[in-house]
């Protein structure tokens, strides 16, 4: 378990910081969507199917395919000589990160305290996650599915729009 | 004896790992599992790339490859050893990690979902809970590649057939989910080996394939048409448009890496073909219970070579779409009406047995098709086509 958990680690560390530290903007949505793969590969060895499985379709199949096309038709995906990746307030942005992953860790670790010693983990199959969805969490869901109906109904909307003015 | 015959390759295979010792026996065997999917879909796509080429001859009044061997038989193995042996140009400005990457990522991602479609009685390679979930992730991961393929070519003609081929799969991804989505509703389980199951059952030996239902039929309709666009094939081929784009995102490859294209796009027909006998069709079970004796296997790789026989078929009967027809009919007609459909499986579901239910579900998607259609018609202007930039 431990060598395939570092391997995965590794392997989703090394796509966030080459997201961050490569000069090309695609090479950096590229390595964005490896860190989602390891993510996903990460919840796939905990046994999480569902959210394995929904992370690659979701995040590599569409986010990491939204991020590429945002770049391509907003700025010029050249890599630009002057200056560095760093940005001249990177003092305050390793104090926001740091402070992030700090109340993130910090969350992570009480969650750790609340459970009892010896918890083996659920198994869980898709089915119980539907029965669960449809069950006791029906209003959530319904919550967003109204919210992205919206936002679907929203978009073609403004792309519609747009249409009607060119011609 | 008959039994044997059906489960001939998994014998087969246990009686390989006999000869190992008991610790090498399991992982050895998805090994061997492994090299049989990988050497046997190649095959496949050697027989559909002569089978396409020679059909789609006779239907162009031509003969087609009848040079290599008897009937031109031989073809693909030429094929195969020109391309193998053809020099590799990289463009000088493209990115080269990236535009070596592609086709290799397209090849893997594409193998990676056989591993769940049940090719037989007891030959799924991974019995997975969420197989059908996986099959998507797996397809949804083509697209980056496609992009990147396209992308790092440094070519117009390569970006364009890269946003047009992307545009399309993430356009057509909707209504082949939603398609497949009412399968799991009826059937309960997103399991590939439970939804065969729930098909192989027969009524006066006639098969309970989901085809043979109306909203199964409207959404075999539907995923065949998502299907044929998610593998960019013709009358969906526009990323491809020779004639508008050279050859589309994979212009700039050459050697064995357009071979590898070439692959991934074969094979993931072939896939997607199996994934359609899967839902609809009732993947490895007999088309009439008299038939139960032919190894289920051999439906199975039937059914599969039959949707390609059909994709060759619409290939060349069918004209090539303009992009805004493209996309005005994924979004305004085969969405809603896989949305409509998942309204009618639950109608199905719920209205119980009886003939009433396949009234009202045929009434409501007839009704549906022809009023949708009539207004999406009434709505085109025809007449003299009109060049916006050309004269």
């Amino acid at each position: 378990m431990t060598i395939m958990f570092w391997l995965l680690a590794a392997l989703s560390v090394a796509g966030g910081l080459a997201a961050v530290l490569l000069r090309n903007l695609v090479h950096c949505a590229l390595a964005v969507s490896v860190t989602f793969v390891g993510i996903a590969l990460l919840f796939l060895q905990l046994d999480a199917q569902f959210a394995g499985f929904a992370q690659i379709l979701v995040y590599v199949g569409a986010v990491a395919i939204l991020v590429v096309f945002a770049i391509l038709l907003t700025r010029s995906s050249e890599s630009h000589k002057d200056g560095g990746v760093f940005s001249r307030t990177w003092a305050a942005g390793l104090v926001i990160a740091a402070a992030v992953f700090a109340v993130m860790g910090w969350a992570v670790l009480q969650s750790m305290h609340g459970l009892a010693r010896n918890v083996s983990a659920p198994a869980v199959t898709v089915q119980e996650i539907g029965v669960a969805l449809m069950g006791r969490y029906v209003l959530p869901l319904e919550i967003v599915a109204l919210l992205l109906t919206a936002a679907t109904i929203g978009a073609v909307i403004v792309a519609m729009h747009e249409k009607e003015s060119a011609k | 004896m008959l039994d044997k015959a059906d489960q001939i390759f998994i014998l087969l295979r246990d009686w390989i790992v006999s000869f190992l010792p008991a610790g090498w026996q399991a992982p050895i065997g998805v090994v061997l599992s492994v090299i049989a999917i990988i050497c046997v879909f190649p095959a496949l796509f050697a027989i559909a790339v002569l089978l396409e080429r020679k059909g789609l001859g006779r239907m162009q009044n031509r003969i087609g490859p009848n040079r290599v061997g008897p009937f031109g038989l031989l073809q693909p193995v030429a094929d195969g050893i020109k391309s193998l042996t053809k020099e590799d140009v990289v463009p000088a400005n493209a990115d080269h990690v990236v535009h070596f990457l592609a086709p290799v990522m397209l090849v893997v991602v594409v193998f990676m979902g056989y591993a769940v479609l049940p090719m037989g009685r007891g030959m799924t390679l991974v019995h997975m809970d969420a197989a059908l979930l996986f099959y998507f992730a797996m397809g949804a991961s083509t697209e980056l590649t496609v992009f990147m393929a396209g992308w790092s070519s440094r070519n117009k003609y390569s970006l364009l057939g890269a946003m047009r081929g992307v545009a399309q799969m993430i356009s057509y991804e909707v209504p082949l989910l939603l398609s497949s989505v009412a399968v799991v509703m009826i059937t309960g389980s997103m399991s590939l080996d439970r939804i065969v199951e729930a098909q192989n059952q027969y009524s006066y030996g006639l098969p309970h394939w989901y085809i043979f239902t109306p909203w199964g039929f409207a959404g075999a309709v539907m995923f065949a048409i998502a299907a044929t666009a998610e593998t960019n094939r013709s009358p969906f081929d526009l990323p491809e448009g020779e004639s508008e784009l050279v050859a589309g995102y994979f212009t700039e490859y050459s050697g064995f890496k357009f071979a590898e294209f070439f692959l991934g796009e074969y094979v993931g027909m072939l896939s997607i073909s199996g994934l359609g006998a899967t839902l609809f069709l009732g993947g490895w079970s007999a088309p009439l219970a008299a038939l139960n004796w032919v190894p289920s296997w051999i439906w199975f790789f039937g059914k599969v070579m039959l949707s390609i026989c059909v994709f060759i078929w619409l290939r060349g009967t069918l004209p090539r779409l303009r992009q805004d027809q493209l996309m005005n009919f994924a979004w305004k007609f085969v969405l809603p009406m896989s949305l409509l459909n998942l309204v009618v499986v639950a109608i199905w579901r719920f209205m119980g047995e009886g003939l009433l239910r396949w009234a009202v579900c045929s009434a409501i998607l007839l009704a549906a098709y022809v009023i949708g259609g009539r207004i999406g018609m009434r709505r085109e202007q025809f007449g003299p086509r009109s060049y916006r930039y050309a004269e």
